[in-house]
C-alpha cells in the first residue's frame, strides 16, 4: 500500500521559503486552494495578495524579480497561462527573469471543466525560449522540486500536485534526470506526473504475464534527459508515452522528436488527450474515459507489441479517489 | 412573454435557498452562500425581468453530448433552458459559472428544468456540471475562466442592435470580476459604442475565495468606478425586490445599465455568519457543525422536522 501525504506542499513551500527572504509568496484569491493559507496567515510579509487578477499578478511578478526578489506564483494551471500569456511572454520569459510558477490541478485533476483543466499547458510553455518546465509525480517530487525550480537562471512552470498525494519515490527530485522505476526489455514506458502511478501498476501487472516494462519518469519537461531515453530505448521493441496532457506538444511529443532525431526506427504509441478538450467530472472517469490509466497503457503495450494477453481490470486495482470534500480547500476545486 | 408561474418572487427566492440548502447537507457542502445573496435578484430577474419563451430543452437534463466541433452535431448549450432564441427574447449569461448550483435551483423553481435536474450535478457523464459549463442548464457561454461573460455579452449585444432586435442581453456578474482587468476593458468598450442594450446584474457580496475582499485586493468605490465611463449604474439593496424592481428598469438610452445588487453572504442563513470570512465554499469540518448548521439554518428557512427526516434517510 503507497503511503497518501495529505497537503506536502503546504509545509515544504514553507519550509523552503522561511529560510530564503527574497522568495516570495503571490496568490490570486485561491491561497488555500493552492496550500499556501497557513503560509499567508504565519508569515505576511513574505506574502502579497494580487486578486484574482492574473495578468497583472505576472508583470507585477516581473517587476519583483528586477529587484532581486523571487516570486513563487501560486495559482491553478489555467490561470497562470492561458489568460495572462503575453505578460509571461514579455514581462517574464523574454528578460529570463527568475519566476517561478507554481500551477496547482494539471490536466484533468481537477472537475472543473475546460475553463480549469490545463491540458496544453506544457505544449505551450515548452515552446517559450527561456522557459524551464517541471512537473510532479509524488509527494516526494512535490516536496523537493523547490530546491530545483529556484536553482534555473530563468523563468520555471511547475505542475503541482496538491491534496491527498501518494508518495511513490524515496529520493529527492533531480534536475534534467529521468526516474528508472523498472527495467525491462520488451517495452520503454515514458510516464509524467500522475500517469506515472498508472503505468507502475500496468507495469507489475504486465510481468505477471511475462512482458516486461523499462518504465521511465519524466519530471523534468524542458530540458530533457535526452541521453537517459536514448539509452534506455535501446533493444526495445516499442516505445509507449503516457501523459497527462493532450498528445501534441508534451511528452509524447519529446519521445517522437528524440526518436526522429536520433533515428531511432522503433514504434511509438502516444497516449493522452488526443486533440480534444475533456469535461468536468472526476479524475477517475476521466482517466477512463481518455484512457490515462493503466488499462489503456496495459492495451496499448499488448497491442504495439503484438501479444495476445487480456489483463483484466481487476488487477489494475487500487484506484485512489479523491476527496472532493477535503477540508484542505476553500473553493470547491 | 414569460411562461405562466404561479409563484411570487418571494417564494421562488425562498425555494432556492431551500434547494441549495438541502443539496448542500446531502452534500456536506456547496456554494450555499452564493445562494444567500443572489436569491432575491436571481428569482426577480427570472421571474419578472427576463422576457424568456419556453424551455427547448428536456426537463431531465440530457447526458454530456461531447465537446464542440465541426463533427460533433450533437453537442449543445444549456442556453436552451432560458428559452428559444429569437428577436424579441432576452439573453441570460451566468458570468460567475460556480454559482451554478443556485442558477439549477432557480431554474427548478421556475418549472425551466425539472426537480431531479439537481441530482444530476456532478455527476459523472452529465452536462448539470459543478462549475457551469456551456452546456450545463442555463449557460449559454464558457465562463469559468471568470470575467469574460460581460465581453462576449457585449459582442452578442452589439450584433443584435445592428440587427434591430428588440431583445435585450442580461448578464450576471459577481463581485470578483471586478478584479480582472478584462471587466474595465468590456465597460469601455461598452460605453465608447453606446450598447444600451445590455443589462448586468452584480452580486456585490463582498466575498472571493480567500475571504472578504477588502482582505484580498480591494475594489475601492465601485459604483464610482463603474459610472465614471458614462454607464448608468443603480446600487441598490440586493435584498428588497421593490428597489430591485425599479434599478433593473433603469435603462438610459446609449448607456448600458449596471445594477449593484449590495447583498450579504448568509442573508436568510444568519448562522452561516459563523463560517465568516471562509464562506466561498461552505464544506462542514465535522459532523457536529454540519448538524447544527443544519439545524439552525433549517429553523430560519422554516423548514420542518419531517422534511429534514427525509434529508437523513435520503
Ligand atoms: C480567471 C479566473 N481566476 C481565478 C478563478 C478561481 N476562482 C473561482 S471563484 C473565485 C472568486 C471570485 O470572486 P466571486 O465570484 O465574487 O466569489 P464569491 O462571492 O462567490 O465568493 C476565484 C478566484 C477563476 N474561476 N477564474
Ligand atoms: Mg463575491
Amino acid at each position: 500500500m503507497v503511503e497518501i501525504v495529505n497537503r506536502p506542499y503546504a509545509s515544504a513551500f514553507e519550509t523552503f521559503a522561511v529560510a530564503r527572504p527574497e522568495v516570495l509568496c503571490l496568490s490570486a484569491d485561491l491561497t488555500s486552494s493552492c496550500e499556501v493559507d497557513g503560509f499567508r496567515d504565519r508569515h505576511p510579509d513574505q506574502f502579497l495578495s494580487l486578486g484574482m487578477a492574473e495578468q497583472n499578478m505576472l508583470s507585477f511578478a516581473g517587476g519583483l524579480a528586477m529587484q532581486g526578489f523571487r516570486p513563487f506564483i501560486h495559482t491553478f494551471a489555467v490561470f497562470l497561462y492561458r489568460r495572462p500569456y503575453d505578460q509571461l511572454i514579455n514581462s517574464i520569459a523574454y528578460s529570463n527573469r527568475k519566476v517561478r510558477m507554481m500551477g496547482f490541478l494539471p490536466g484533468i485533476t481537477t472537475p472543473g471543466g475546460i475553463t480549469h483543466q490545463a491540458i496544453e499547458d506544457i505544449a505551450v510553455m515548452r515552446a517559450i525560449p527561456n522557459m524551464t518546465v517541471l512537473e510532479t509525480g509524488d509527494a516526494t517530487e512535490v516536496e523537493t522540486v523547490l530546491e530545483a525550480a529556484d536553482a534555473v537562471d530563468g523563468p520555471v512552470y511547475v505542475r503541482i500536485l496538491r491534496g491527498q498525494v501518494p508518495r511513490l519515490f524515496s529520493t529527492p527530485f533531480e534536475f534534467n534526470r529521468l526516474r528508472t522505476l523498472s527495467d525491462g526489455d520488451d517495452v520503454l514506458v515514458l510516464t509524467s506526473g500522475i500517469c506515472t502511478e498508472e503505468a507502475m501498476r500496468a507495469a507489475a501487472a504486465l510481468s505477471g504475464h511475462g512482458i516486461s516494462v523499462h518504465h521511465l519518469h519524466a519530471s523534468t519537461i524542458k530540458p530533457f534527459d535526452r541521453d537517459g531515453l536514448v539509452a534506455a530505448m535501446r533493444g526495445k521493441k516499442a516505445v509507449v508515452t503516457l501523459e497527462n496532457h493532450i498528445i501534441t506538444g508534451g511528452l509524447g511529443t519529446i519521445a517522437a522528436e528524440i526518436m526522429a532525431e536520433e533515428g531511432v526506427g522503433i514504434p511509438l504509441r502516444r497516449l493522452g488527450l488526443n486533440d480534444t478538450f475533456a469535461h468536468g467530472a472526476s479524475r477517475p472517469y476521466l482517466m477512463k474515459k481518455y484512457r490515462l490509466d493503466a488499462k489503456a497503457l496495459v492495451d496499448a503495450i499488448v497491442s504495439v507489441l503484438g501479444h495476445s494477453v487480456t489483463i483484466e481490470e481487476s488487477e489494475l486495482e487500487a484506484v485512489r479517489l479523491d476527496e472532493v470534500h477535503s477540508s484542505a480547500k476553500a473553493e470547491a476545486l | 412573454m414569460a411562461i405562466p408561474n404561479r409563484k411570487s418572487t418571494e417564494e421562488i427566492a425562498h425555494g432556492i435557498r431551500r434547494r441549495v440548502f438541502f443539496h448542500s447537507m446531502r452534500n456536506n457542502g456547496g456554494y450555499l452562500s452564493q445562494a444567500c445573496s443572489a436569491a432575491e435578484f436571481l428569482a426577480l430577474m427570472y421571474n419578472e425581468v427576463l422576457n424568456l419563451g419556453a424551455p427547448t430543452l428536456p426537463m431531465t437534463p440530457k447526458p454530456f453530448m461531447g465537446v464542440p466541433s465541426a463533427s460533433n452535431p450533437d453537442a449543445f448549450t444549456g442556453a436552451g433552458y432560458h428559452g428559444p432564441f429569437a428577436p424579441e427574447y432576452d439573453r441570460f449569461f451566468v458570468s460567475p459559472a460556480h454559482y451554478a448550483l443556485v442558477i439549477y435551483s432557480a431554474l427548478i423553481e421556475m418549472g425551466r428544468m425539472g426537480e431531479e435536474g439537481l441530482e444530476h450535478f456532478n455527476r459523472d457523464g452529465g452536462s448539470v456540471e459543478m462549475i457551469g459549463a456551456e452546456h450545463s442548464p442555463g449557460m449559454e457561454v464558457t465562463t469559468g475562466s471568470l470575467a469574460q461573460g460581460l465581453s462576449m455579452a457585449s459582442g452578442l449585444a452589439w450584433a443584435r442592435k445592428r440587427a434591430g432586435e428588440p431583445g435585450k442581453v442580461w448578464v450576471f456578474m459577481s463581485d470578483g470580476e471586478f478584479q480582472e482587468g478584462q471587466t474595465w476593458e468590456a465597460i469601455a468598450a461598452m460605453n465608447y459604442h453606446g450598447i444600451d442594450n445590455v443589462g448586468v446584474i452584480v452580486d456585490v457580496n463582498s466575498q472571493q475565495c480567500d475571504g472578504a475582499m477588502s482582505s484580498v485586493l480591494d475594489l475601492g468605490d465601485l459604483a464610482g468606478r463603474v459610472a465614471s465611463f458614462g454607464a448608468t449604474v443603480q446600487s441598490v439593496d440586493g435584498h428588497d425586490l421593490d428597489v430591485l424592481r425599479k434599478a433593473t428598469s433603469a435603462f438610459e438610452p446609449g448607456k448600458p445599465l449596471f445594477v449593484l445588487a449590495n447583498t450579504s453572504p448568509f442573508q436568510g442563513m444568519s448562522h452561516l455568519k459563523k463560517r465568516f470570512p471562509r464562506l466561498h465554499y461552505v464544506r462542514f469540518k465535522s459532523a457536529e457543525e454540519k448538524q447544527d448548521m443544519q439545524t439552525e439554518i433549517a429553523r430560519e428557512l422554516g423548514i420542518s422536522e419531517t422534511e429534514l427526516e427525509a434529508l437523513a434517510h435520503g
